[in-house]
């Protein structure tokens, strides 16, 4: 499945079938995270339960510093 | 004398704003937390990048700290939002700092989309403090959207300038009934001085304390020019004595004889 | 939250005492500041501010030139009806005299404002008696369609009205709304108005505000100075003022400095309101509200109106009768006495001596049709 991925083209692996399958993937596992979903916000608790589809725009996100 | 501070709900024991960019080591925020004696720290919302692993921001930042995440990189209204949103869905606090800014040349904020997006903003629950360019009828506008102050600049963002739009932040402090939090511009501790004995209500500062070549002494001298600066203004500046007038030139006719008493 | 909600917190405040308590260094305070705080109002209108009226006149004199420039906006008044439904104790035009009573038709109202639009005047004040039942919203509707002939801007000082009756003669062509309360003190008004609707209290103090809502485009109030302590009532005057500047950015707020003067009834003043006294007044007005409008009547004498403009006053009537239809036909009972009696060019030519711009027309609105 091909989804935008933080502005990127991205082919994710066979098992992503939700978001916090996503979340476990290596470059996101453990991590302090906030996701839009195509121009939504998602819930923690929601992860497990929203699926992804072909041609999702996903945004990960995360505080950093700022003024 | 306890001077609280009330915005959105919250009594706050210091009137220094600080931000939490621009430290050439994210391990001093909390020594810089501790010697400004701040209560509110701005941080801004990135995309992660999967290349590397950053550490996590908010490790540094104290709980007892009230978070201002910004809507930095917003270009207008609806970005803006989207931004907020997300912020909000990180369960730390409902504060905003809003900031659209379309001018990338000057980052100059951007008033119109700046009101757009505090009317839905406030209307969702969020204590919106606009960055805003000093302008009354933008205040007001953004008072009327429901704005929990405004935050106006000092001049362009991280310019060091100092209070380069005074009048028109007097003139905001004086009309536009909501707290004015001087954003943006103010590079030494005289000017937050300046700022607070003008009646600012608070002052917000990034650059001048991250980019000082001791950052831990730069928000120790701010904490102390916010608190002079605040007591003069309640203390009551002294009167400036106009020039003197000899005659009574526009008054004399009141003892001319024949005039009443 | 209207003015009133705002002056019952006042209604507690020990005026003459807190008054007593400012020195000479509050007042220089005040004086020294950009924008003034009800703190620094009560100083310049407490008994020591009186060491300082040229200090204050000095101050004021540059606030206005500053704000408004060397001119003078001019305006006259126009009775066109003179019965009243209210006993009020210091008003000729009260319900309990027996004169006979007047009101013009609308070939008269014409006759009347050609006579004064003569005069050059463009700025009119439309004048009545209250009395809903001789000059209901129709009938100023009327009037005023003959006044758009001859002037370019129609004030009206009538009965106070609602939000949407207001709204209907902005419609027809009101531009301005002037509604004294005449005495700001509670018992001292309860005490005055004797009869009538005007009794009610709340709804008189909250019709200059229903102006401002119905988009008038100035408004002006007023404390008739000798109703009660002239200090407290310069206070609240000002603060009503200040607040109707606050919340209604887009309308010009004005402040009169009516002084009572004595007439056909035999009530005397409460509050000895001499000369020194109105100036104070008129200069803590300008101090405190350097953006506000100040109206000076022809209540005052000659030799004082000379003076006082130039300190602070930014309109004058001239040219007044206070009689309905007292400028085109006799023998009309006035409301009032007035002490200047000069014509319109004599006023005129005062101001030019004194160095200021007489202005007879200060816009045209643009009405649609």
């Amino acid at each position: 499945m091909q989804v935008r991925l933080n502005g990127k083209e991205t082919i994710l692996n066979e098992g992503c079938i939700t978001l916090a399958d996503l979340l476990a993937e290596p470059p996101w596992r453990d991590r302090k995270l906030l996701i839009e979903l195509n121009g939504t916000v998602v819930k923690k608790e929601d992860y497990p339960v929203i699926p992804l589809s072909e041609g999702d725009q996903i945004e990960l996100v995360h505080f950093v510093g700022g003024g | 004398m306890q001077d609280l501070f009330h915005i959105g709900g919250k009594a706050l024991s210091s009137r220094l704003f600080i931000g939490s960019g621009k430290y050439n080591r994210n391990s001093l925020i909390p020594e810089v937390i501790e010697r400004s004696g701040a209560a509110v720290i701005t941080v801004a919302l990135r995309r992660v990048n999967p290349d590397w692993e950053e550490e996590n921001l908010l490790h540094h930042i104290p709980s007892h700290m009230t978070l201002l995440p910004n809507t930095s990189g917003a270009r207008n209204a609806e970005e803006a939002i989207r931004i907020a949103r997300l912020a909000r869905a990180a369960e730390m606090g409902n504060w905003i700092k809003l900031e659209v800014i379309q001018d990338q040349r000057y980052q100059l904020p951007d008033n119109l989309e700046t009101i757009k997006a505090t009317e839905v903003l406030a209307a969702e629950g969020f204590v919106v403090l606009p960055y805003m360019s000093p302008d009354l009828s933008a205040a007001l506008r953004l008072r009327d959207a429901g704005a929990a102050a405004v935050m106006p600049l000092g001049s362009p963002i991280g310019s060091n300038r100092g209070l380069r739009t005074k009048e028109l932040i007097q003139i905001l402090i004086e009309e536009a009934r909501l707290p004015v939090i001087v954003d943006a511009g103010i590079g030494k501790p005289s000017e937050a001085a300046e700022a607070m004995e003008m009646g600012a209500a608070a002052v917000l500062l990034n650059t001048a304390i991250a980019t000082a070549r001791d950052p831990l002494g730069m928000a120790e001298a701010f904490r102390g020019a916010v608190a002079a600066g605040r007591l003069a203004h309640l203390a009551g500046l002294g009167p400036v004595e106009p020039n003197a007038v000899a005659s009574s030139p526009l008054t004399g006719f009141l003892d001319a004889v024949g005039a009443e008493a | 939250m209207s003015f009133y909600d705002i002056l019952q917190a006042w209604e507690s405040f020990p005026f003459s005492q807190r008054l007593q308590g400012y020195s000479d260094v509050d007042v220089r305070r005040a004086l020294g500041k950009s924008k003034l705080d009800a703190e620094d109002l009560l100083a310049l209108l407490s008994p020591a501010a009186g060491r300082h009226l040229e200090e204050m006149a000095q101050r004021a004199r540059q606030i206005t030139q500053n704000q408004f420039g060397n001119v003078i906006q001019l305006f006259t008044p126009m009775y066109v009806s003179d019965y009243c439904v209210n006993h009020c104790e210091y008003c000729s035009f009260s319900s309990i005299y027996d004169f006979p009573r007047k009101k013009l038709d609308m070939r008269e109202v014409d006759r009347e404002a050609a006579a004064i639009a003569a005069t050059g005047i463009r700025h009119i004040l439309l004048l009545t008696g209250e009395s809903r039942k001789d000059s209901p919203v129709d009938y100023l509707k009327a009037c005023v369609k003959v006044l758009r002939e001859h002037f370019t801007s129609i004030g009206i000082e009538v009965n106070p009205m609602s939000v949407s009756e207001y709204e209907e003669l902005a419609i027809a062509g009101v531009d301005s709304l002037t509604v004294f309360q005449e005495v700001y003190h509670r018992e001292t008004y309860a005490k005055l108005h004797v009869k009538g609707p005007k009794r009610n209290y709340r709804n008189r103090l909250e019709a200059p505000e229903r102006g401002c809502a119905a988009g008038y485009r100035s408004v002006n109030i007023g404390a008739l100075l000798g109703l009660y302590d002239w200090r407290q009532e310069a206070v609240i005057a000002a603060l009503h003022a200040d607040y109707l500047q606050t919340n209604y950015p887009s309308c010009e707020i004005s402040l009169s400095i009516p002084r009572f003067r004595p007439f056909l009834g035999e009530y005397q003043p409460d509050s000895d309101v001499t000369d020194r006294a109105l100036v104070q007044v008129l200069l803590a007005y300008r101090l405190f509200l350097p953006r506000a409008g100040i109206t000076l009547s022809t209540r005052e004498p000659a030799r004082l109106r000379d003076k006082l403009v130039h300190l602070g006053v930014t309109k004058m009537s001239a040219g007044v009768s206070t009689a309905v239809g007292g400028h085109s036909q006799d023998g009309g009972t006035p409301q009032f006495d007035i002490s200047d009696e000069r014509s319109v060019s004599e006023i005129r030519e005062m101001l030019y001596q004194n160095g200021l711009q007489p202005v007879f027309k200060d816009w045209d609105i643009l009405i649609p049709n």
